[in-house]
């Protein structure tokens, strides 16, 4: 079991090369063979997770099952797992098995559908594990290319439009992180992430074209990280890809984008922005909290006036993240969970709800709000289950949404009195697009012609959408699931954080006498 | 004493013997007959050589009293160039015969040029420069306008001709004024009069020649003929200048500014650094307007040029080591996608219009996997080998103090990125108009798959690019010093 994390991680590689070698033909049979094969993959992938899982010690705070080899340009190919990316290579690894299974009745060029799902795990899980900032690089970029491919292919009408906004938008925020790195390897002689950590970056101030740069060079290298991990985020005003995107990704596309590749610019900030910039943040903490603030109660405004069911939750999705970065900048043991709570379980509802869409979309083909109404009379298994994940987006007590927002809140309530106010009003704003969209698509009569015939929840969906109920369900009543696995390595992260500050102001404050 | 400088020269009297004996045998006996055996049998020769070079080299010899120089560098070039020069007459062989361009001058020629990029990258002195230089670009200005009956390629040819004399006549006259201003034409006597700064005259000098180079890698502003030559070219020949010769011209432009003017960092560094961020954003955004694939790669290669320049630039050992390990992903992944350029063909006829490749992907999937490995490569996108080759240069670059160009040379292959992901666009989501032959030539298919094997998958751990960057490392170490 030494290598561990390299074979959880290539393990979908391996499902796709099996399907790319050795399926041939197009008809029914080989397109069934093609999910059967994804699935089994995804499935496998998970049980050795789980060993991951098991042999995780949470209360030990350094990197775990670390692997290296020997790797090319002065650079090292290094794995390990700790208590910030265990849980988001669970839910990778929980999400990816539904995620196929969501795609049953896809027709169109299943085989490389399935491939580009299954590249898709090994990259995604490989940005969580990843300990050399190039190879975190390389599985971070490198997601890029099968998700323009499924927005592009299986994507909807104006999937053109909306795949290159994504790759150019998400690409123009990551070679910034490039040159970032570089610098990095120059000043530090190393790509190591652990070694990074206990590196101090320079400090002192100087000056651009005019400009004074506070916190020197490390306030310029967060920059650098900010501008990839807002844009991944996504954050406001840089979110305006992932609406397009959403829109026009094919339903389990968008299920993996809302699900897991917004939580990297998440992860980044935890692994990167805090503990190798700390002053930096410090120094730009105030922007993020406030851009924060602001994306939570515009983006729940944008979303009320949505005709588009998809893009209702996309942009519930970009508030929801708020959250996220608001708790990351707190600097706080509360916020700090929180925020990774809050990606977990938005990692549940937001796929869920997309989930959702797509059991409509799939009857009626159309995403516009005003096709449906009354769907209740027909599908009573479906408006419950719709309304569960809408309650838990809301973030209603007893489900996991609660539980993000709430700590988020908690954690910047103590830093900032103002913009906790502001990112609170939100959470009214988000019970209103919510339930206003629930009562317009499932409640009332059923006046509709068209819905007439449709038909409830088949089993398969069924089986989708219930490993999701009970874990929203289960992180509601019972976050130390959670918190227990994560706690330890915040509280060290936080640690290594104040100490960092405290030396940053000990050495101002001899500069200054 | 001539013995032992002659065993220096080895490879390249070889190959010219070689090209004068191919000559000669073919005028006096089946003429074009034997092209196709001529064709294979001087690949099979770049091939040897190249492996006798490996083999053989070791330390560094001089020749001809510092006229020629055999070091570490030059082998490296040398490899390089024999290597892609055979990967492309493999590749254009059956492109060149079923047209009916395949002619014995066309492998002679070819041989003719490689002797010549030979005697560019080992040049110690400015009259073995320029005669290697004139070397290739005589056989260059040939091969251009091989297809005699046709306009486009005569015009390419006469373009060639009279922008590389051009280029040339800008060479000569900063030879000319190094000369006179250092008195003498040898590289270690040039770095000698330059030491402790330059002379005004030598500084024109340098800048004459650094002009004369830029135009033979085709760095903007001196690339105007490059899209022109791309297009009306015959694609193999496209493809032959679009690989060795830019290796060898931006090696000789390496050579030059270490060894002659290696005291003087400080004083070539901001044009270098200035041809490289032109380079790299006309590159990328000329090449938006393109719906000519050959006139495509032409800007494509011209932003390439930038990036290999910026490692240039930094001026460190580690700089044109980046720029080595850069032109090496760049020749290999260029010869990968005029594999598939070269296949792309509509009822006989060469397609070269980027919207014939729409929807590819059905037809031919594996095929458009390959373009689509090699467009990302291009892109600089992980984890295809045209990353490494930008993060290798983008850190010599930073760590040579020009963070300003490393930051605009990732936003230029952003802007650059959008024409590739057409490609791929057309390939995959464009519909479906039958614009192509689905049948491609073996020898391009297994070259095609082959290169994109490497291109996608060298970076694994294990496969390291197959040492390439340590070799690179001691290459560039024996030009710097």
């Amino acid at each position: 079991m030494g290598n561990i994390l390299t074979l959880t991680t290539f393990l979908p590689v391996l499902g796709a090369v099996i399907l790319a070698l050795g399926l041939r033909g197009d008809d029914a049979a080989a397109q069934r063979n093609a999910k059967w094969v994804a699935l089994v993959t995804t499935i496998v992938t998970f049980i050795c997770s789980l060993f991951i899982l098991t042999n995780f010690d949470p209360a030990n705070t350094d990197f775990q099952m670390v692997e290296t080899a020997d790797w090319i340009m002065g650079l090292q190919y290094k794995m390990g797992v700790d208590g910030i990316s265990i849980l988001f290579v669970m839910l990778t690894t929980f999400l990816m098995p539904l995620v196929i299974a969501s795609c049953w009745n896809v027709t169109t060029r299943v085989k490389e559908y399935m491939i580009a799902f299954l590249i898709l795990e090994t990259l995604m899980l490989g940005v969580f594990l990843a300990l050399d900032l190039v190879l975190f690089y390389l599985f971070f970029e490198a997601g890029l290319i099968p998700m323009f491919l499924i927005i592009g292919i299986w994507g909807g009408k104006d999937r053109i439009y909306a795949s290159f906004k994504f790759f150019l938008y998400t690409f123009l925020g990551s070679v910034l992180m490039l040159v970032a790195m570089v610098s990095m390897f120059s000043q530090a002689g190393t790509t190591d992430i652990p070694t990074l950590m206990g590196f101090a970056f320079g400090t002192e101030d100087f000056s651009i074209l005019g400009v004074q740069i506070v916190g020197g060079m490390q306030t310029l290298l967060w920059l650098a990280f900010f501008a990839s991990f807002a844009v991944k985020m996504p954050m406001w005003p840089v979110h305006t890809w992932l609406p397009d995107a959403h829109v026009q990704a094919p339903t389990a596309g968008s299920v993996v984008l809302a699900a897991i590749l917004l939580k990297m610019g998440g992860y980044g900030f935890l692994r990167f922005s805090l503990p190798m910039f700390p002053v930096g943040s410090e120094v730009m903490a105030p922007l993020v909290l406030w851009l924060s603030a602001i994306a939570i109660v515009y983006t729940s405004l944008v979303a009320l006036v949505q005709a588009d069911m998809k893009k209702l939750i996309a942009y519930s999705s970009v508030a929801h993240m708020g959250f996220v970065t608001m708790g990351i900048f707190t600097f706080n043991q509360q916020g700090l969970d929180g925020a990774i709570f809050q990606m977990i379980s938005h990692g549940f509802i937001s796929g869920a709800l997309f989930l959702c869409v797509g059991v409509i979309y799939d009857r009626m083909h159309t995403r516009e709000i005003d096709a449906y109404g009354g769907l209740v009379n027909r599908m009573p298994a479906y408006a419950l289950v719709f309304l569960f994940f809408t309650m838990a987006n809301v973030g209603l007590p007893g489900t996991s949404g609660f539980v993000g927002e709430f700590l988020t809140l908690v954690g910047v309530f103590q830093v900032n009195t103002w913009v906790a106010l502001v990112a609170t009003s939100g959470v009214i704003f988000s019970a209103g697009y919510a339930l206003w969209l629930y009562r317009r698509v499932v409640l009332g009569d059923l006046i509709k012609e068209s819905l007439r015939s449709i038909t409830d929840m088949t089993r398969r969906e069924r089986l989708i959408f219930a490993p999701l109920v009970v874990m929203t369900l289960l992180l509601g009543v019972y976050p130390a699931l959670v918190l227990d696995m994560i706690g330890p390595s915040v509280a060290a992260l936080i640690d290594n954080y104040d100490a960092a500050l405290a030396a940053f102001d000990a050495a101002s404050q001899v500069a200054a006498n | 004493m001539i013995g032992a400088d002659i065993q220096i020269l080895m490879p390249e009297v070889v190959l010219s013997v070689y090209a004068m004996v191919a000559l000669l045998g073919a005028v006096y006996t089946t003429k074009d007959g034997a092209a196709s055996l001529l064709t294979w049998m001087t690949a099979g020769l770049f091939v040897l050589v190249a492996i006798a070079i490996g083999m053989n080299g070791q330390g560094t010899h001089i020749a001809f009293g510092g006229m020629f120089v055999d070091d570490g560098f030059a082998r490296f070039a040398k490899i390089t160039i024999l290597i892609s020069a055979a990967a492309v007459l493999l590749i254009s062989e059956g492109y060149m015969l079923r047209r009916g361009l395949l002619r014995f001058e066309y492998p002679v020629l070819i041989t003719l040029a490689v002797v010549g990029m030979m005697v560019m990258v080992s040049a110690g002195d400015l009259m073995a420069l320029y005669m290697g230089l004139e070397l290739q670009s005589l056989a260059m200005y040939v091969i251009a306008s091989l297809r005699r009956d046709s306009a486009k390629s005569t015009e390419a040819g006469l373009k060639y001709f009279v922008l590389g004399a051009l280029s040339s006549g800008l060479l000569l006259y900063g030879a000319s004024l190094t000369y006179g201003f250092a008195g003498t034409t040898l590289f270690t006597g040039i770095i000698a009069a330059a030491e402790g700064g330059a002379s005004l005259g030598l500084l024109f000098g340098m800048a004459f020649l650094i002009a004369g180079f830029a135009f033979k890698v085709s760095a903007a502003p001196f690339h105007m003929w490059t899209p022109d030559v791309y297009e009306g070219a015959p694609t193999p020949i496209t493809a032959f200048m679009a690989t060795a010769p830019k290796v060898a011209a931006i090696a000789l432009f390496a050579r030059v500014v270490h060894d002659a003017f290696g005291g003087i960092i400080g004083d070539w560094q901001q044009i270098v650094a200035f041809l490289a961020l032109v380079s790299m954003f006309l590159g990328a955004i000329a090449a938006i307007g393109q719906g000519n694939i050959k006139r495509l790669m032409a800007y494509s290669s011209i932003s390439h040029m930038g990036f290999a320049l910026m490692g240039l630039a930094a001026g460190t050992v580690g700089g044109v080591q980046a720029m080595l390990v850069y032109m090496v992903i760049y020749v290999t992944m260029n010869i990968g996608t005029f594999a598939l350029i070269l296949s792309m063909e509509k009822d006989g006829r060469p397609v070269t219009d980027i919207a014939a490749l729409k929807s590819h992907a059905k037809r031919q999937p594996l095929m458009a996997l390959v373009m689509l490995v090699m467009m990302f490569s291009l892109a600089g996108v992980p984890p295809m080998l045209g990353f490494f080759g930008k993060y290798a240069v983008l850190l010599a670059a930073y760590e040579g103090g020009l963070a300003w160009l490393a930051v605009s040379g990732v936003i230029a292959s952003v802007i650059s990125a959008f024409y590739y992901l057409r490609i791929v666009y057309y390939m995959y989501f464009g519909e479906d108009t039958q614009a192509l032959d689905g049948r491609v030539p073996p020898m391009l298919w297994v070259t095609a798959v082959v290169t994109a094997g490497i291109v996608g998958l060298a970076w694994i751990p294990g496969v390291n690019l197959f040492g390439l960057d340590p070799i690179a490392a001691a290459a560039a170490a024996t030009l710097v010093n």
